[in-house]
C-alpha cells in the first residue's frame, strides 16, 4: 500500500502531521511515539522574540472538546533553531515551523531568520484567537490575509503553508486571497472561538475570557470547511479539527485534504498519531485502497 | 498502538474504590510499572470512560505499594469526572498514564526536622512523603470539617489537625496553628493556593526552606500543551516567567513561586 503524499514538492512518507501547539517540538512525545513514523512534525508557534503567553487558567474542558488560551508562549526563534531543529533532525520526519506574529514585520522577521534554517515548511498562523494585537485581523480579512502572505512569501525559502481561521463568514474568500498572495498550501481549521463561565463563581473560567475550541466537537465544522476550500482553490490542503481516529483522518482526506494533522488527540493520548496511522492502514486494507491519494477529495 | 518499547496508557484494574468521608474516596489500582517508577509527590492522569470528558484528571499518588505493585489514590468529588470515578466498582478497569511531575526533593539519608503541611485534598501526597522522610516529623493538616488520612499520618509523626468549623482539633487554618505553636522545620506543603501563600509567608518570616506542591488545570499532564502554567521568578521585565506545573512541578521551591 502507498501512503506517501506530496505537499508543494515535499514528499511525506504518510499523511500524518501534528497540529501546531499540541506536540511541542516533539520532545515530550519521544517516550510514546516512534517519530520516524510521522509524516511531518508541525511545531508549536515560533515568534521572532520570546513570548510570555497568557496567565492561567489557560485550559478548560467542554463536552467533547477543550478551550485553550495558551497565547503562543514560546522561547523565540533563536532557541528554536539552536535546540529544536537538531533534536527533530535525529528522526526521519519532515519539519514544519508554525510562524507567530502580531504584525507583518514580525512575521517577516521570523520567516527571514528561518531562511537558512534546516526546516521543510513554514506554516503561517494568521488565525490564532489567543493574541489580541491583531493576529486575528489577518485571518478574518481577505485583503490583510493576502498582504501578509505576499510579504512572508517574498522572504520564505521553504514552501509556505497558510493556516486558515474558521471564525469567518466565508472561508473560501480567505482561501482565494492567500492563494493569490502566493501560498503553496493551506491548512485548516484553527480553533473556533469559544468560552465557558463558572456559574458558581459567576465569572469566566479562562483568564482571557475566550479561547480556542478544539477536539472532536469541532470536526463537522472542519470537514465542511475543508470540502468548501477544496472545491474553491487548487492548492494542497492539510485538514485538521478533532481527528481522533484513523476513520476521522480518512474522512478529512475524502473531503479534500492531502495531509491531515492530529491536534487535541495528542494531548488526550500521547500515542494518538501511532494509533491513527494503524487505523488508517486497516481501513485501506479492508477497503482494498492501494494508494491513499486515490481517496483525496473523492466526494468532490 | 504504541510499540512495546514505547510507553502508553495502561488499563489498570481497580482493586478497591471505597468511601472515606463526606465526598472523599480512596481508589487502589493494580499497576506494577507505575508503582515501580513513582516517587512521593508525583501524580497520575486518570481518564474517564465517558467519551465527552476528554481531559485527564490529575490525581496525586497518596501511597505507593511497590511490593504488591499498587498505588493508592485519595480523591474528592469536585465535578463530573471525579463523580464518575466514585461510581466505579472493584474489578473495573481505568486508563492511567504516569507517573508525572518532579515530586518532592529530599536525600534518602536526610535526617533534619521537617514540617509537613497539608490542606484538604492536598493531604494525600503527604502520606507517601511522611513514610519516606526520616528525622523528626511534625505534620499539620487542615480541613473544612471532617478530617481524613489522620491515622495513616500518625504512624510517621506528631499530627496537628485544624478544621474551619472547629469540629475536630484546632479551629482555624493551618498557618494560624503554625504561628500559635511556633513550629519550625524544613517545610513540605500541598493544598489550596491561599494556604500555600500563607505557608510561603510563614517560611519567609521564619527563614525556613519550603517546597510547595501546586495545582493547575491541565490539558495533557506531560508537558505537551503548556496549559498548566504558574508564575516563577525570573530576570525578565515582569520579574517572572510561566513554567509548567505538570513537568517543571508540581513541586516548586517556595522562593521561586510568584503568587
Ligand atoms: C497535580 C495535581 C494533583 C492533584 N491531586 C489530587 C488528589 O490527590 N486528590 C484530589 O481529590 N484532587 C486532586 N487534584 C485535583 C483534581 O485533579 C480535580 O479535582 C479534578 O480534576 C476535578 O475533575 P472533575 O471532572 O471532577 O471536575 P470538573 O470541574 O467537572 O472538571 C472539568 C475539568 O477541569 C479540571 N479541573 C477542575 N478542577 C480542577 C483542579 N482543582 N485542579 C486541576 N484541574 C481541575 C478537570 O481536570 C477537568 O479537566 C489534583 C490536581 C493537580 C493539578
Ligand atoms: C493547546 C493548543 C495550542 C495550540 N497552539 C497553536 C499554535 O501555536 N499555532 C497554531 O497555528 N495553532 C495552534 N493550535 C490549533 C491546532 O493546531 C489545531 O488547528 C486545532 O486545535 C484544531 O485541531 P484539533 O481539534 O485536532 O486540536 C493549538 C491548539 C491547542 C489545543
Ligand atoms: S498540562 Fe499540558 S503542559 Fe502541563
Amino acid at each position: 500500500m502507498n501512503l506517501g503524499i506530496n505537499i508543494a514538492g515535499v514528499e511525506l512518507k504518510n499523511p500524518i502531521m501534528t497540529a501546531s501547539g499540541t506536540f511541542g517540538s516533539g520532545r515530550e512525545y519521544e517516550p510514546y511515539v516512534d517519530m520516524n513514523k510521522i509524516g511531518c512534525v508541525v511545531v508549536k508557534g515560533v515568534a521572532n522574540v520570546p513570548w510570555m503567553g497568557n496567565p492561567a487558567p489557560r485550559i478548560v474542558e467542554t463536552y467533547g472538546g477543550m478551550i485553550n488560551a495558551v497565547g503562543l508562549q514560546n522561547p523565540g526563534v533563536e532557541v528554536f533553531i539552536e535546540e529544536d531543529i537538531p533534536f527533530l533532525r535525529q528522526f526521519d520526519t519532515k519539519i514544519a515551523v508554525n510562524l507567530a506574529g502580531r504584525t507583518i514585520e514580525e512575521y517577516v522577521a521570523v520567516a527571514s531568520r528561518l531562511a537558512t534554517a534546516d526546516v521543510d515548511f513554514l506554516e503561517l498562523n494568521i488565525s490564532c484567537p489567543n493574541i489580541k494585537e491583531g493576529g486575528v485581523a489577518f485571518g478574518i480579512d481577505a485583503n490583510m490575509a493576502m498582504k501578509v502572505t505576499e510579504a512572508v512569501k517574498k522572504v520564505a525559502k521553504q514552501p509556505l503553508i497558510v493556516k486558515l481561521s474558521p471564525n469567518v463568514t466565508d472561508i473560501t474568500e480567505i482561501a482565494r486571497a492567500v492563494e493569490a498572495g502566493g501560498a503553496d498550501a493551506v491548512s485548516l481549521i484553527n480553533t473556533l472561538i469559544g468560552s465557558r463561565i463558572d456559574i458558581h463563581k459567576r465569572q469566566f473560567i479562562l483568564s482571557t475570557k475566550h479561547g480556542g475550541l478544539s477536539g472532536p466537537a469541532i470536526k463537522p465544522v472542519a470537514i465542511r470547511m475543508v470540502y468548501q476550500v477544496a472545491s474553491t482553490i487548487g492548492l494542497p490542503i492539510i485538514g485538521m479539527g478533532g481527528i481522533m481516529t484513523g476513520e476521522d483522518a480518512i474522512e478529512f482526506m475524502m473531503a479534500g485534504a492531502t495531509g491531515i494533522a492530529v491536534g487535541t488527540a495528542n494531548l488526550l493520548d500521547p500515542c494518538a498519531t501511532m494509533k491513527i496511522l494503524d487505523e488508517m492502514l486497516i481501513f485501506m486494507q479492508n477497503k482494498g485502497i492501494e494508494n491513499i491519494n486515490d481517496i483525496v477529495g473523492i466526494v468532490n | 498502538m504504541c510499540q512495546t518499547s514505547y510507553k502508553s496508557k495502561i488499563n489498570c484494574k481497580i482493586i478497591k474504590n471505597v468511601h472515606l468521608v463526606d465526598q472523599v474516596y480512596e481508589m487502589v489500582l493494580d499497576c506494577p510499572s507505575i508503582a515501580m517508577e513513582a516517587s512521593a509527590g508525583q501524580f497520575v492522569n486518570l481518564y474517564c470512560h465517558h467519551k465527552g470528558r476528554l481531559l485527564p484528571r490529575p490525581i496525586s499518588i497518596c501511597e505507593i505499594d511497590r511490593e504488591q505493585g499498587r498505588i493508592h489514590l485519595v480523591y474528592a468529588i469536585l465535578g463530573d469526572g471525579t463523580a464518575e470515578f466514585a461510581s466505579y466498582v472493584e474489578g473495573e478497569q481505568i486508563e492511567v498514564l504516569g507517573p508525572f511531575g518532579n515530586g518532592f526533593k529530599f536525600a534518602p539519608d536526610y535526617e533534619e526536622d521537617v514540617l509537613i503541611i497539608g490542606g484538604g485534598v492536598g493531604t494525600p501526597p503527604l502520606v507517601q512523603l511522611a513514610k519516606e522522610l526520616k528525622g523528626k516529623k511534625t505534620i499539620v493538616v487542615g480541613f473544612r470539617s471532617n478530617p481524613y488520612l489522620i491515622e495513616r499520618l500518625e504512624k510517621y509523626g506528631k499530627v496537628f489537625v485544624t478544621t474551619d468549623d472547629g469540629s475536630t482539633g484546632f479551629k482555624g487554618h493551618v498557618v494560624a496553628l503554625l504561628e500559635e505553636k511556633g513550629l519550625l522545620g524544613n517545610i513540605y506543603a500541598c493544598g489550596p493556593t491561599p494556604m500555600l501563600k500563607g505557608v510561603k509567608a510563614y517560611a519567609n518570616k521564619n527563614n525556613l526552606k519550603a517546597q510547595l506542591s501546586l495545582e493547575e488545570r491541565m490539558g495533557c499532564g506531560f508537558g505537551g500543551c503548556v496549559g498548566c502554567v504558574t508564575k516563577v521568578v525570573a530576570e525578565t521585565e515582569l520579574g517572572y516567567v510561566y513554567k509548567k506545573v505538570c513537568k517543571d512541578g508540581p513541586v516548586f521551591d517556595a522562593k521561586e513561586v510568584v503568587f
